[in-house]
């Protein structure tokens, strides 16, 4: 099977709306697969904006987004929600789980939308609870105390291991983080890293962290900064 | 189904206050479910007053007014009509039977009805169901009394009590035939109509104490004691009005016409479900207004879930991009907004349901004791399936509103985290 590049951009622009200047433009940007890839830029230089381009949440206002081999800005709306649910996971900044479902439904959550990560998580752990268990115990969250837990009760450093296991299930090809450690501190921040690291080797996932934190740049294999990237206008920004 | 299990686990996560939301949708849905059950049982039990009974005549005035008096016994009659006239067709080839009335007098507020035997031979109520009686028997003697069972609960009467009749229908009437008491031999069984406020006594009876009365005054000087009074002659000269049943349907509108046209003395004959349907529909504005105010309280109570759903929302946009992150579609975000909204309202008629048949089975039978009202504690009929149907479909309109909303929301928000 040839490899595709797990992302491949092409002469991408972006605004938010029509009157508003343009927020992005990407002349070209290919990620292989498998790699660990540092965002780093100003705040409000575009990072999360990237991030839902590649998520196919936004659509570019011209170019192409490829993942996967497949250009998802020419899918219907129905086809994009499913890819992104087929094929990426996500860990937020903070406040990433789902209030009123436990730490168990929450990490299953991507399940209830993907056939494909429901099958490749059964077919791992043998079912989906005990898959969401095996995750946790890497994690180290895995207590009875913790994931009997309402999730809202649960630490911030915690809660960012259960959205990682979210992230994680079913294994996705691509694992977006978009500040997960900005509620961190220092030591467990690098914890935080080595476990994520350590899954996405497992699982061959690409990483694609998004960070202000630039002394977190040297831990990956590229360095990607956004402000020298984008091509567009910076006052628009 | 995944997207409605996360409505329910959302709607449990708030469960106190969509718990007050579902006791004021359950309590406004069983008020309504109340309202339309006891307003069809009232009008069947209305247009039941009185059944069997084909002609209702009286002197000539307005058709509802003869039916007031003459069975609701309420105001009184303009005129009274001849015994010769009433005689005449009493003993018509086609008339089966008739029944006397002869209204005028009174027992602490209660009317006092003479008759005769017929009435407890003919008279039926509700589904051809005849007067049956609780305790004792008929009258058989001039001063014998036979009460409806509200004058007797109400009065605390047993058999044998003697009873003063009062003249003229006041509560506090002053001119009291109390020189010729009536025994109180038999009570009837509750019907749910005006009969159970009635006071029956022979027409012998009211002619007995009106013998020393003259133009509804008592003449000084002209006493006549209650045995003097059996010795005359006390067939009545006028009564009030009479009650038809006729050998067979079909004579029923040339027996009225001839009634009618009758040269001697102007009649009136009507047809008692005709006007009793007339009076009722008189009485459908109130009724309409009930049911408009009790509709009002649903939509009250619905306004509320859309008050508290709207509310909510802002707080639960980041919730919004956190499904839509793992793949859920704005689609699922407006089915699982909606869909708390249409759980709820769901619930709360089923819980109305529930509260409603727990109250007809505890009310029931003292409903029907009381006021000889059967409330049926079957299934919905299938006004109250359309009104729960509807009930059901506003609330999933107005869930909408909501969850158009979120839809919008998650279009423009995407996965950005806003708080
Ligand atoms: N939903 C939106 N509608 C309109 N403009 C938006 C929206 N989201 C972001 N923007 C604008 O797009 C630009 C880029 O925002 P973005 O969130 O991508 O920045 P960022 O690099 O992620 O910043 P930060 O590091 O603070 O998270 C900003 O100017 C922001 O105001
Ligand atoms: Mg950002």
């Amino acid at each position: 099977m040839p490899q595709t590049a797990a992302i491949l951009l092409k002469d991408l622009r972006f605004g938010w709306r029509k009157n508003l200047p343009e927020v992005l433009h990407i002349p070209e940007l290919e990620v292989p697969r498998g790699e660990r890839i540092f965002i780093g830029g100003a705040s409000g230089s575009g990072k999360s904006t990237l991030l839902a381009l590649l998520a196919g949440v936004n659509l570019p206002t011209r170019g192409e987004v490829t993942v996967l081999g497949e250009t998802i800005n020419r899918l219907s709306g129905a086809r994009r929600d499913h890819f992104r649910s087929d094929h990426i996971g996500f860990v937020f900044q903070l406040f990433n789980l789902i209030p009123y479902l436990s730490v168990l439904e929450n990490v299953t959550l991507p399940c209830r939308f993907s056939q494909l990560r429901r099958q490749k998580a059964t077919e791992s752990g043998g079912d989906l609870h005990s898959e969401a268990m095996r995750l946790l115990t890497h994690l180290d969250m895995a207590h009875e105390s913790l994931i009997h837990r309402p999730v809202t009760e649960l630490s911030v450093g915690q809660q960012q291991r259960v959205a990682t296991a979210r992230a994680l299930i079913g294994a996705p090809e691509i694992i977006i983080a978009d500040e997960p450690t900005s509620a961190l501190d220092s030591d467990m921040r690098q914890a935080f890293l080595r476990l994520l690291f350590q899954e996405c080797d497992e699982t061959g996932s690409t990483l694609l962290f998004v960070s202000h934190d630039r002394q977190l740049a040297s831990l990956f294999e590229r360095h990607i900064a956004l402000d020298e990237l984008n091509q567009a206008d910076q006052e628009g920004r | 189904m995944a997207i409605l299990s996360l409505a329910f686990k959302s709607l449990f996560n708030r469960r106190y206050t969509a718990g007050l939301i579902l006791i004021s949708i359950a309590l406004s849905v069983s008020l309504l479910l109340a309202v339309e059950r006891l307003r069809v049982e009232s009008r069947n039990s209305f247009a039941h007053t009185i059944s069997g009974t084909d002609l209702v005549v009286g002197a000539r005035s307005g058709s509802i007014n003869l039916l007031l008096y003459s069975i609701f016994r309420i105001g009184d009659a303009t005129n009274n009509i001849s015994w010769k006239s009433y005689q005449k067709f009493a003993e018509h080839d086609l008339v089966k039977w008739t029944i006397p009335i002869s209204l005028g007098d009174s027992h602490k507020g209660y009317r006092v009805m003479g008759t005769n035997q017929d009435y407890f031979r003919y008279y039926k109520y509700g589904h051809k169901k005849s007067l049956t009686l609780n305790q004792g028997q008929p009258f058989k003697q001039v001063y014998q009394a036979v009460l409806g069972q509200e004058v007797a609960r109400k009065l605390g009467y047993q058999v044998g009590e003697k009873i003063v009749i009062a003249h003229g229908a006041g509560k506090t009437s002053f001119t009291r035939h109390d020189d010729k008491p009536f025994e109180v031999v038999g009570i009837l069984e509750p019907t749910g109509t005006p009969v159970d406020r009635t006071v029956h006594v022979p027409l012998e009876g009211i002619e007995a104490i009106h013998k020393d009365w003259i133009a509804g005054r008592q003449v000084a000087g002209l006493q006549i004691s209650a045995e003097e009074a059996l010795e005359k002659n006390l067939t009545p000269k006028v009564i009030t009005a009479f009650l038809v049943g006729l050998k067979s349907k079909i004579a029923t509108f040339r027996i009225q016409r001839e009634i009618n046209d009758y040269r001697k003395e102007p009649l009136l004959a009507i047809l008692p479900g005709v006007a009793l349907q007339q009076l009722w529909d008189m009485m459908g504005v109130a009724e309409n207004a009930l049911l408009v105010v009790t509709v009002l309280v649903v939509f009250v109570g619905l306004i509320g879930m859309l008050t508290v759903m709207l509310a909510g929302l802002n707080e639960r946009r980041r919730e919004m991009a956190i499904l839509r992150s793992v793949g859920a579609r704005p689609g699922h975000i407006l089915l699982l907004v909606t869909g708390e909204s249409l759980l709820l309202s769901l619930l709360g008629i089923a819980l109305g349901l529930l509260l409603l048949y727990t109250g007809l089975l505890l009310g029931q039978p003292a409903i029907e004791s009381r006021y000889g009202l059967h409330l049926p504690i079957g299934i919905p009929a299938l006004r109250e399936w359309i009104i729960l149907g509807l009930i059901g479909t506003s609330s999933l309109i107005i869930g909408l509103i909501p969850g158009y909303r979120a839809y919008r929301y998650s279009l423009s928000d995407g996965m950005s985290m806003r708080i």
